[in-house]
């Protein structure tokens, strides 16, 4: 991984990162957080990861406001200190970027707190390429990969070109757009479970969309999406192994695909 | 509030929408038809993102000075020798409209394209007075003619396809010749067109909406595709406006700084084929224009937004383009939800309107993606107004109790760190082993939403936190 020096030349002191994991890294597939661990300090980082449970998001977009604000300032908390706190999701990011502000907008004592944390958080492909200027990533990867844009990341934090600039560096990895990759996928949390009909078609015309590509892996930056959109893929029995994009970035795809065996060609 | 909800079934709507093959293929029309030329048309115009906020700025300047804003609509109204009437609900809008009509003598009411209309019930209120309206927009006509409500606030026939619409003129044009040819859509419209034209000529009473009432002039605007909503209020004697409170604005340069957006994010247009302005009745000298002119003003608990969490959705224009960009809308769409408004702006403001008891499934079918509120031409937070409605709903005990045991029981562990590791540890190593051999899941307890379409994957088995722990302990962090 390349990153330029600083433009003095002078060493300077190694950014401190809290690494927030998210609830479904840390109980799902933790090898996405080993990942992200790798890319940030491959690019110079040290990582902490302090005791963590989740962001509040289920508790917020269910109207469940007095859990939210608990588990927000227990995370305000727990993040107090580090250079920067990142997120191998847009989701969880923007959830503590954008949502932590509105939610104490009246809490004169908490407000600050909650902004301070906010503009030190960055979803993971964005912190390397918009704060740390990353520009190339050295691991390898054979394949035809396609990417889905996960929505709150796409839209509340402007992450698109932030992980296909990382792809491109790659030798080895050929990705093909995806038909309507800004579209939601029909996971929504909670939404999925609620609404399973609707959610069900949602994510039935994203399976057709990345059928459609030919492409061999399914990319994404948020493992609820892709959580939603590879067990559809392995309901249909289509081919098509999905991985967090943090995985392929770090060269890190020993593990099986999400919702796949394990190959048995692999020890 | 008076016509008919289903939307306490939404679910079921929903469900009976996914297994409708032609909605189905109906609804793909939307998708075509509105996105990109929504986006072409904002990529030639380069200000078109700075038009967005100046819209934002208008309304909320004019919500913010509503009561000002009003009086002085409603003086200028008098003053060119029109009549504002004031009503605060759907039956008095009913009644005060049912009056003028009476007073006119009339038999029949041509009506332009209003979704205030549809939202007090007129048409019906009408026929069970004895008077006969005609709704004069061609997809509204058709709609009628099926009884149906509109299942777009723009397109309101866009859930049907012209097969259906030949049916239904065939079934109520009865006075035209069986054996006539209706195979392509433009004689459907030729015949919709003759129809309505004897109406036009007929009618006794014009009722049109407005996009816009303005402040300054008094003046009433109306945007259409069809020129319908011209002759509607041009040829009979007596024109009635029906609008709701927050259609005003201050002057007529703002009007055409909203226009400058309604129409690009509507259909992509630059501007519709029609821009009707139009300000008290017909003066001496005019060569046309009504006798008459009657503006209902309609509030219908719009008021009791102003003011709270829910005041940015009065900014709405009812240009659609949040449901023409909502996966959700999309998937089922808009008579699934159960009443006037549908998609986005339906899930926000019906609950004011019918109550959130009766709509409450609206504002939480949603995956909050935010593409509503990304193409929103007056940048309406619509993903946060759905979820201040959650709030509610929360507080009000009237989400399902599943959801909130579920959320309470999540939310006890979260809290506790200790205890959630030790918990998540062991059900995230039990479950990953009972997935390890195919890596999903095709049944869980708990979770026979998420597979009834699709596999749950297999945990990994170790936690992250566990397994950095584990392999980090004694190295510096």
């Amino acid at each position: 991984m390349s990153a330029p020096a600083s433009a003095s030349g002078e060493r300077r002191m190694k950014p401190r990162i809290g690494l927030f994991v998210t609830c479904l890294v840390d109980l799902m597939r933790p090898s996405v957080g080993f990942a992200a661990v790798k890319l940030l300090e491959d690019a110079g980082c040290t990582v902490d990861v302090p005791v963590q449970t989740c962001c509040g998001q289920p508790a917020y977009n269910s109207g469940d406001r007095g859990t939210t604000r608990d588990l927000a300032e227990q995370v305000i908390e727990a993040f107090r200190g580090y250079d920067y706190v990142v997120a191998p999701s847009g989701s969880c990011a923007g959830m503590i970027k954008t949502h932590y502000p509105e939610l104490f907008a009246d809490d004169p004592n908490w407000l600050p707190r909650a902004n301070a944390l906010a503009a030190r958080t960055w979803e993971l492909t964005s912190f390397l390429v918009d704060v740390l200027g990353v520009t190339k990533v050295d691991s390898a990867f054979e394949g035809t990969v396609t990417y889905h844009d996960s929505c709150s990341g796409l839209r509340e934090l402007g992450v698109r070109a932030q992980p296909r600039r990382l792809l491109a560096s790659m030798e080895g990895v050929t990705l093909v757009e995806l038909n309507e990759s800004d579209v939601c996928c029909g996971f929504g949390g909670t939404f999925a479970v609620k609404y399973s009909d609707i959610s069900g078609a949602i994510v039935d015309a994203k399976t057709k969309h990345v059928s459609e590509t030919g492409a061999s892996t399914l990319l994404a930056g948020d493992l609820g999406c892709l959580m939603n959109m590879a067990g559809k893929l392995s309901r249909e029995g289509k081919p098509v192994e999905v991985r967090h994009v943090a995985e392929v970035l770090a060269g890190m795809t020993d593990d099986p695909p999400i919702a796949a065996a394990k190959d048995p060609r692999r020890p | 509030m008076t016509v008919h909800t289903t939307s306490p079934q939404f679910k079921k709507n929903a469900a009976q929408a996914l297994g409708d093959a032609q909605l189905q293929k109906a609804l793909g029309n939307v998708k075509q038809g509105f996105i990109d030329k929504r986006v072409k048309a904002a990529e030639k115009l380069p200000e078109f993102e700075a038009l967005r906020d100046s819209a934002r700025d208008i309304k909320d300047h004019t919500l913010r000075h509503l009561d000002l804003y009003l009086e002085t609509y409603e003086d200028k109204v008098k003053a060119s020798g029109g009549h504002v009437h004031f009503a605060r609900n759907a039956e008095e809008a009913r009644s005060i409209i049912l009056g003028i009509c009476r007073e006119a003598g009339a038999r029949t009411v041509t009506k332009g394209k209003s979704m205030i209309s549809e939202e007090i019930g007129i048409n019906h209120h009408l026929e069970a007075h004895g008077i006969v309206p005609v709704e004069t927009d061609l997809g509204e006509y058709i709609i009628q003619l099926r009884n149906e409500l509109p299942s777009h606030i723009i397109a309101p026939a866009v859930h049907l396809n012209a097969t259906q619409v030949e049916q239904d003129f065939r079934r109520v044009h009865t006075h035209l010749d069986a054996k006539r040819d209706l195979s392509e859509p433009v004689q459907l419209l030729t015949e919709a067109r003759a129809v309505l034209r004897e109406r036009f000529l007929a009618a006794d009473v014009g009722i049109t909406g407005a996009n816009f009432l303005v402040a300054e002039t008094g003046t009433s605007v109306i945007v259409t595709n069809e020129g319908n909503g011209d002759l509607t209020q041009i040829l009979p004697k007596t024109h009635i406006v029906l609008a709701s409170i927050e259609k005003l604005v201050p002057t007529l340069e703002d009007v055409s700084q909203i226009l400058r957006v309604l129409a690009r994010s509507a259909t992509g247009q630059e501007l519709s084929v029609y821009t009707t302005f139009s300000t008290g009745p017909r003066r001496p000298g005019d060569a046309d224009g009504p006798e008459n002119y009657h503006v209902v003003i309609l509030d219908n608990g719009r008021s009791s937004m102003l003011g709270t969490s829910f005041e940015e959705m009065l900014r709405c224009i009812r240009c659609g383009a949040c449901m023409n960009h909502c996966p959700v809308y999309h998937a089922v769409g808009g008579h699934a939800y159960g009443w006037v408004y549908p998609g986005p702006m339906g899930a926000v403001l019906t609950p004011t309107l019918i109550g959130v008891d009766k709509a409450g499934h609206l504002p939480n079918a949603s995956t909050f993606c935010g593409r509503c509120e990304s193409v929103c031409p007056v940048r309406i937070p619509l993903p946060k107004l759905m979820r201040h409605w959650r709030e509610r709903e929360f507080e009000r005990h009237l989400s399902p109790a599943t959801v909130r045991s579920g959320i309470k029981t999540w939310g006890f562990f979260a809290k506790r760190p200790a205890l959630y590791r030790l918990a998540t540890r062991a059900a995230m190593g039990a479950l990953g082993l009972a997935g390890r051999g195919k890596g999903r899941f095709a049944w869980l307890p708990l979770a026979k939403g998420w597979t009834k379409y699709r596999d749950f994957p297999a945990p990994q088995g170790e936690t992250f936190q566990a397994r950095w722990r584990r392999e980090r302990k004694g190295r510096a962090a």
